[in-house]
């Protein structure tokens, strides 16, 4: 797979609250360009509250967020999501466009592509995936497998310095499971900066570079997979891996 | 008056092929053009503002979403005579003096628009809200604004929804159309029910109605049907043979990493 133009994404000091309910208490997070981070922890823990703020999705109360050391809480939130790419639990792909229009629509309206060169470049990215003959079919017509293959192609055509995945596979038939963490695997040897919210603690142990335990808006512990899964300091996380192992 | 008498009755008072016959051309040259212009017009005038009541209704602005459920709630609780008469009278005089045109055509088709576009309005917001989250939350992740994205994702996916809804609002404006003839609109611009109203009182008999009952038929029955045939090809989808995860096991390039 061709390498990735990546960035270094940095959190700091990540604060939100949903009224009186404080998600994010303060969390730092550093992914290193190339690298894949995943995130782990309890439902509830702010995981995928904290991917909406690093792409702003959700605006954060309080906190910086850097891209190759440069703050983005000045620029346009739309052009920053442009740059980060994002992969759903649900794939949310759109069910009234075909599998290559669910990819040209952002390429032809955003990146101001002819159709042409916008479809060209949807075949590729889905050649990537292994969907090319699948460009013409509605999104229903595929399995989830399928369908959250073409919703990371959707998301790589944007050529992104970031991908999220948030719990991208949570949704899927445990047969399905596997073809699309062998992309995501691929993504990440391939060079792309990851940040990948996930119940897969193989994924987390033997793919990531790093593992960030949350638990209750916070940062509990950080570090190698090593350190986290052989030796968690923290009763929490011990807790969490005797609970999900 | 045995049974045979009654029946002879009912049809020369429903039936006379020869009141019906003579009511035709008018109904072909003038009622029908009209039906189709009032609901026409304001179908389409309706459905735009329709979408802007929509817009306004879910928007994050509380000034605009209020103007919608006001208008709303006014519009769609009032008879639709009392809203025809109102306005139509009402509004009538004013026009008359500001543009010279005496005619109370233009003042139905406001009415029937404004009417409209409260129902059409109310169909349109329960679709849009239908949509899943995810679909413009998936649109703004790929770096879309609020607008663009409702415009290309996600309002095109509820208005496909509510079609028979939609539908079923045309046909309700066709048969509310004839309710203009309390505007006194003068003989070029009398519609389907007006014209068999006009004939039924000239000739004493009542088959004049029946004709425009049949015109009425003819434009709501095939759009009744249609709405059905919508409904259904929505339900189902297209029939399109959903395959196993064949690719599963072997993810293209990413299987071999």
């Amino acid at each position: 797979m061709s390498e990735f133009v990546s960035g270094t994404l940095t959190a700091k000091n990540i604060h939100l609250s949903f009224g009186s309910n404080r998600v994010l208490r303060g969390i730092d997070l550093h992914v290193e360009k190339g690298t894949t981070a995943s995130v782990i922890g309890p439902s509830g823990s702010g995981k995928s509250t904290l991917l909406r703020v690093m792409n702003r999705l959700i605006e954060p109360e309080q906190g910086d967020i850097l891209l190759d050391g440069r703050s983005v809480l000045k620029d346009n939130p739309d052009e920053l999501r442009r740059r980060i790419g994002m992969v759903f639990q649900q794939f949310n792909l759109f069910p009234h466009k075909t599998v290559a229009e669910n990819i040209t629509l952002a390429l032809r309206k955003l990146r101001r592509m002819s159709k042409e060169r916008a479809r060209e470049e949807a075949l590729a990215q889905l050649d990537l995936v292994g969907l090319k003959h699948k460009a013409d079919a509605r999104p229903a017509n595929l399995s989830g497998g399928q369908q959250q293959r073409v919703a990371i192609a959707r998301a790589l055509a944007m050529k992104p310095e970031v991908m999220f995945f948030d719990e991208a596979t949570s949704a899927l038939d445990p047969e399905l499971v596997k073809g699309v963490l062998a992309l995501m695997t691929d993504l990440a040897k391939g060079g792309m900066t990851m940040v990948v919210v996930t119940h897969e603690m193989g994924f987390s142990r033997n793919v990531s570079d790093t593992v960030t335990f949350m638990d209750a808006g916070v940062v509990v512990e950080t570090g190698s997979p090593e350190q986290l899964f052989t030796e968690p300091r923290t009763d929490r996380l011990k807790g969490f891996l005797s609970d999900v192992l | 008056m045995d049974l045979q008498e009654i029946l002879k009755q009912l049809g020369e008072t429903f039936l006379d092929w020869k009141a019906i016959g003579e009511v035709l051309p008018k109904m072909f040259a003038v009622g029908l053009p009209n039906t189709l212009v009032l609901a026409v017009t304001s179908g389409v005038i309706g459905t735009v503002l329709g979408m802007l009541l929509a817009l306004m209704g879910i928007s994050r602005n509380p000034v605009a979403r209020w103007i919608a459920r006001v208008y709303t709630d006014i519009l769609r609780g009032l008879p639709p005579v009392l809203t025809i008469l109102v306005i139509g009278l009402g509004f009538g005089p004013i026009i008359r003096q500001l543009s010279g045109s005496t005619s109370p055509y233009p003042m139905a088709i406001a009415a029937l628009s404004l009417m409209s576009g409260a129902y059409i309005g109310e169909i349109f917001r329960s679709g849009i809200q239908s949509v899943d989250k995810g679909q413009l939350e998936a649109t703004r992740a790929l770096g879309f604004g609020y607008g663009p994205a409702m415009r290309l994702v996600v309002v095109p996916q509820g208005v496909r929804r509510v079609l028979p809804a939609l539908v079923n609002q045309f046909i309700a404006l066709i048969k509310e159309s004839s309710l203009v003839f309390l505007l006194g609109l003068v003989a070029t611009e009398r519609e389907i029910f007006q014209i068999g109203k006009d004939a039924a009182s000239t000739s004493g008999n009542l088959s004049p109605y029946v004709a425009a009952a049949i015109f009425y038929l003819a434009l709501t029955i095939p759009l009744t049907h249609f709405v059905n045939w919508i409904d259904r090809r929505l339900r189902s989808g297209r029939p399109e043979k959903k395959e196993p995860d064949e690719a599963a096991a072997v993810v293209g390039k990413g299987a071999q990493a």
